[in-house]
């Protein structure tokens, strides 16, 4: 078959992470077969699944989680005490200052500037050198060791897990001969977003959540994943509903708090019918009740095994429930899990899905005969994943539409390390180069995940930041690569002449490769 | 795991691990303390790269040729006017940005090299790189450097050093099979005006949007820094000094790191190169600075050292469309330190008249920089024609140590 290199730019670049540099064969493979290289990991399913050594499960996360809050605890009562102590001994009549107060805020800060590290992936992981050698300290350091700063504080649990889950997904996503199983899962995992920002319990379980319950339905059907999404114990504390009550249930009779609609809201608007998908905001409180008691046993695991998810019957909101003029009953977790079906047959949802998974692979504009085709099959299949995915490939629009997507921070990045035939063994310079770039891993703003559009990711700041970013990977890595090398294993003959010319002027190596992971043919796909 | 991979794994594993930056450093670990027991002498090696073909004929001018300032055109230097060239003696005149460098060689302790340049003849930085810092005659992908070679034919002395920290990565020059350690200042490397330029003008061929956002975005970060008018390398020819100076203080200790090398970017100026004030005036002020850092911070230890300033190739003798130079062929080195018997010029002067330029465009080589080198090496580390005509400049028996550079 006559090789195709815009093809395979297509195969690669549109639906997987970009060409693997160094003896892969990539662009070659692709330019061969390009629906052929695409298709071959739909019908791989098991490798859609993520196990590595030292992934835990949810609840068990989730107790390691209860442990560690209960160690911190522990320590700050014993501060509290010394600090009492040592207040009482030492108390000059002069100091009204309470020990006990200082010492406190003292505590608290340390933890919380651990945690903050961890956001920010400033120190999270740096290598005892980094943290410690400043710019002002470049004189020889062997006469003035670190001992002048305090040690970087080790890594508790909670960030400890993180960056083993985002390592175990940066290593797939680079390994993957194509990646589009990789890209289906960031594409849902965006979709049924959590934030790990939202607390200790959502950082822990980020990971977990998407191995639980995005990757096992990639390649299945739409319904499944909902359900699996909506009663996952991170999805059920990102948006509150583990404290949502049913307002005539047991227990929102025996206590003032009541009915949190924060889920069922998500699940309408962003999970499935979308905003004008023809629902109202009494179907939003019918749906908010429906689920009331979707929870997940908590540190004592009186309904379970703690971190699990778990239906606490007496939180349910009792009585019949009319969800998009359809009566629901009678009460109980089943009920939940039909409404959460019926939802997902929608005619809205096959819309609404349809239409950005298009924007997502093809275009900002996503052409409406391919929306139309998709949402088609997403009807007629029961929402069968795979089979959507599928005719997404087999699409004549996916294949001539122009590459103009904008790469996400985390394709350009993976993209980056895949072109350079790196495997991460860290996920430091990863999750500070999303940090600088506006997608902190499992991270978004809002519930509504990240942006998906070129404005987003192609703003001016951005931009900016993207080059310092590659030339910041050129200075480091430039001098052991061939540029144009690299250029053929990216692109090859698909590539523009003024890309080739770009590189091969360029002054060094180094400079080479901070232009060629910078040039449209690795920014668009 | 190929040789490259070994020489970064002990960069890591060393005690000062880590590096960053526009310029890298290395040095190796262990030297013999008294190459020169014979008289006390404890010589050390700067080797400073500047990679993107520095125009030689732009900073250290002709200007008693008379083809000179008509080739140089508007971007020539004079001897007279706002910012007179330093006349270093009746024909070669200093660039103004560097009184450093001069002062250096009024005091006898620089020297200039002219219309040099390694074996390679064609055009291209990287495979120019990769002669000039491999040491073989040809390109060819080769994974050790001269220096690192010359350093391992050194008879193995006593213990001076147990590591430096490096940079992002090891210059060719000085990879291969004897360790070496490395530093950098930690800085958050931001891209520089040369690299950020030319993908703009891709942007603009090939995806206009982008180029408005980066533009943009460029605009923005200048104006954050509140400095609108000088380009973003404002920061680099701190950095130069900066990373000079860290080097030098490593290499002054008692148990530091006799041999470095280390890399300054952004000398490919194909346009708007400016004369005696400009773009590769600022750069050429960065790189004086270096120097002054070196001399500073070395301190007695500057009376037994030699900074090597070389450069892949030169450019072209006649300044084109665009107020710059193209990739050219003959150019300069620069000697700096204590140890350089300066206060002089060495150049076989090929002269600037077309019939004269090699290819009819650029300064004809008279002296083939392997022979500069090869003499401050004999010189200072006492290493055999031999040595290095074979190890260290494979195939060079043709390029003689040049004798007498170093007092």
């Amino acid at each position: 078959m006559a090789r195709d290199s815009q093809a395979a730019l297509v195969a690669l670049n549109r639906f997987g992470f970009g060409a693997r540099g160094g003896a892969s064969g990539d662009l070659i493979n692709a330019a061969s077969d390009p629906r052929g290289f695409v298709k071959a990991e739909l019908t791989r399913p098991s490798g859609v699944l993520l196990e590595a050594p030292g992934l835990q499960s949810t609840p068990q996360l989730g107790q390691a989680v209860f442990a560690y809050q209960d160690q911190v605890r522990q320590a700050r009562e014993a501060a509290k005490e010394t600090a009492k102590e040592t207040a009482k001994a030492a108390a000059p009549a002069e100091t009204p200052l309470p020990a006990p107060a200082d010492q406190k805020p003292a505590l608290r800060r340390n933890l919380s500037l651990n945690a903050a590290a961890e956001i920010s992936g400033q120190m999270a992981d740096a290598k005892p050198a980094e943290t410690t050698v400043k710019p002002e300290t470049m004189q020889p350091n062997v006469t003035a060791p670190q001992s002048a700063k305090p040690a970087p504080q080790p890594l508790n649990v909670i960030q400890k897990t993180f960056r083993a889950e985002a390592l175990a997904r940066l290593q797939r996503a680079t390994l993957a001969e194509c990646g589009f199983t990789e890209r289906l899962v960031v594409f849902w995992s965006n979709h049924f977003c959590i934030s790990a920002s939202k607390g200790e319990l959502a950082r822990i379980w980020a990971g977990a959540f998407e191995r639980e319950a995005i990757r096992p339905h990639v390649l299945g059907r739409f319904a499944d994943m909902l359900k699996a999404v909506e009663q996952h114990p991170a999805m059920l504390f990102f948006l509150d509903n583990q404290q949502s009550l049913g307002p005539d249930s047991r227990a929102g009779q025996n206590r003032k708090r009541g009915l949190n609609e924060n889920l069922a809201r998500e699940i309408l608007e962003l999970h499935t019918l979308g905003v004008g998908g023809g629902y109202t905001q009494d179907d939003v409180t019918s749906l908010a009740r429906i689920i009331t008691g979707w929870t997940f046993a908590g540190r004592q695991g009186q309904l379970g095994p703690p971190g699990s998810f778990v239906f606490n019957a007496n939180a349910h909101q009792p009585g019949s429930q009319i969800l998009l003029g359809k009566i629901y009953e009678p009460a109980g977790l089943a009920r939940g899990e039909a409404a959460l079906a019926d939802i997902a047959r929608h005619p809205s949802t096959a819309n609404f899905i349809a239409t950005k998974f298009v924007r997502h692979f093809v275009a900002d504009d996503p052409p409406p005969s391919l929306v139309a085709r998709l949402r088609d099959i997403f009807v007629r299949t029961d929402g069968d994943l795979k089979a959507m995915a599928t005719a997404l490939v087999d699409s004549e629009e996916a294949w001539r539409a122009p590459l103009t997507k904008m790469r996400s921070p985390y394709e350009f990045l993976v993209a980056s390390g895949r072109l350079l035939a790196r495997v991460p063994e860290d996920p430091s310079r990863y999750l500070n180069g999303l940090n600088l770039l506006g997608q902190p891993l499992w991270s978004p703003a809002g519930p509504n995940g990240f942006p998906d559009s070129n404005a987003a990711w192609a703003a001016p700041e951005g931009m900016k930041l993207r080059l310092d970013i590659a030339a910041q990977i050129g200075s480091r890595l430039g001098s052991n690569i061939d540029p144009l090398d690299l250029l053929e294993f990216a692109a090859a003959d698909a590539a523009s002449i003024e890309t080739r010319r770009t590189v091969e002027r360029a002054e060094s190596r180094q400079q080479a490769l901070a232009l060629l992971l910078m040039s449209p043919e690795m920014q668009r796909r | 795991m190929t040789m490259i991979d070994c020489v970064e794994n002990r960069l890591l594993t060393s005690r000062r691990g880590l590096l960053l930056g526009g310029a890298s450093f290395a040095a190796w670990a262990y030297l013999p303390k008294f190459a020169r027991a014979a008289d006390g002498r404890d010589p050390r090696l700067v080797v400073v790269i500047l990679r993107g073909a520095l125009d030689g004929l732009a900073t250290v001018a002709p200007l008693g040729d008379p083809d000179y300032a008509g080739l140089h055109g508007s971007i020539a230097l004079t001897a007279d006017g706002a910012h007179p060239a330093i006349m270093l003696d009746s024909f070669f005149g200093l660039h103004p940005a560097m009184p450093e460098f001069a002062r250096m060689y009024r005091d006898k302790h620089a020297a200039v090299v002219h219309a040099v340049a390694t074996p390679y003849r064609d055009r291209s930085h990287f495979d120019g790189q990769d002669v000039l810092e491999s040491g073989y005659a040809g390109p060819g992908r080769v994974q050790s450097g001269w220096l690192n070679r010359a350093l391992e034919t050194l008879p193995r002395g006593e213990l001076v050093s147990s590591g430096l920290a490096v940079g992002p990565t090891t210059p060719l020059v000085l990879r291969g099979n004897a360790p070496t350690v490395g530093w950098a200042p930690v800085a958050l490397p931001q891209a520089d005006e040369d690299t950020a330029m030319r993908l703009v003008e891709l942007y603009r061929h090939r995806d206009p949007a982008l180029a408005a956002a980066l533009s943009q975005g460029l605009r923005l970060d200048k104006a954050a820094g509140g400095d609108d008018m000088k380009p973003k390398g404002g920061n680099q020819a701190a950095q130069m000094r900066q990373v000079a100076r860290g080097a030098a203080k490593l290499m002054a200790a008692d148990d530091g790191p006799r041999i470095a090398a280390l890399a300054f970017d952004g000398w490919d100026t194909h346009a708007n190169e400016g004369g005696p004030v400009g773009r590769l005036a600022f750069l050429l002020g960065g790189l004086d600075g270096a120097l002054a850092e070196f001399e500073n911070e070395l301190g007695p230890r500057w009376r037994d050292s030699v900074v090597v300033v070389v450069t892949e190739f030169g450019r072209t003798a006649r300044i084109n469309g665009t107020d710059g130079t193209d990739h050219g062929t003959g150019t300069i080195a620069l000697l700096a330190g204590g140890a350089v018997k300066g206060g002089r010029i060495i150049a076989d002067w090929p002269g600037l008249k077309l019939a004269n330029l090699h290819e009819g465009r650029d300064l004809k080589p008279t002296t083939d920089l392997r022979s500069v080198i090869k003499g401050v090496l004999q010189d200072q580390f006492s290493l055999s024609d031999r040595v290095l005509a074979e190890t260290v400049f494979p195939d060079s028996a043709g390029a003689r140590p040049m004798k007498g550079l170093i007092v």
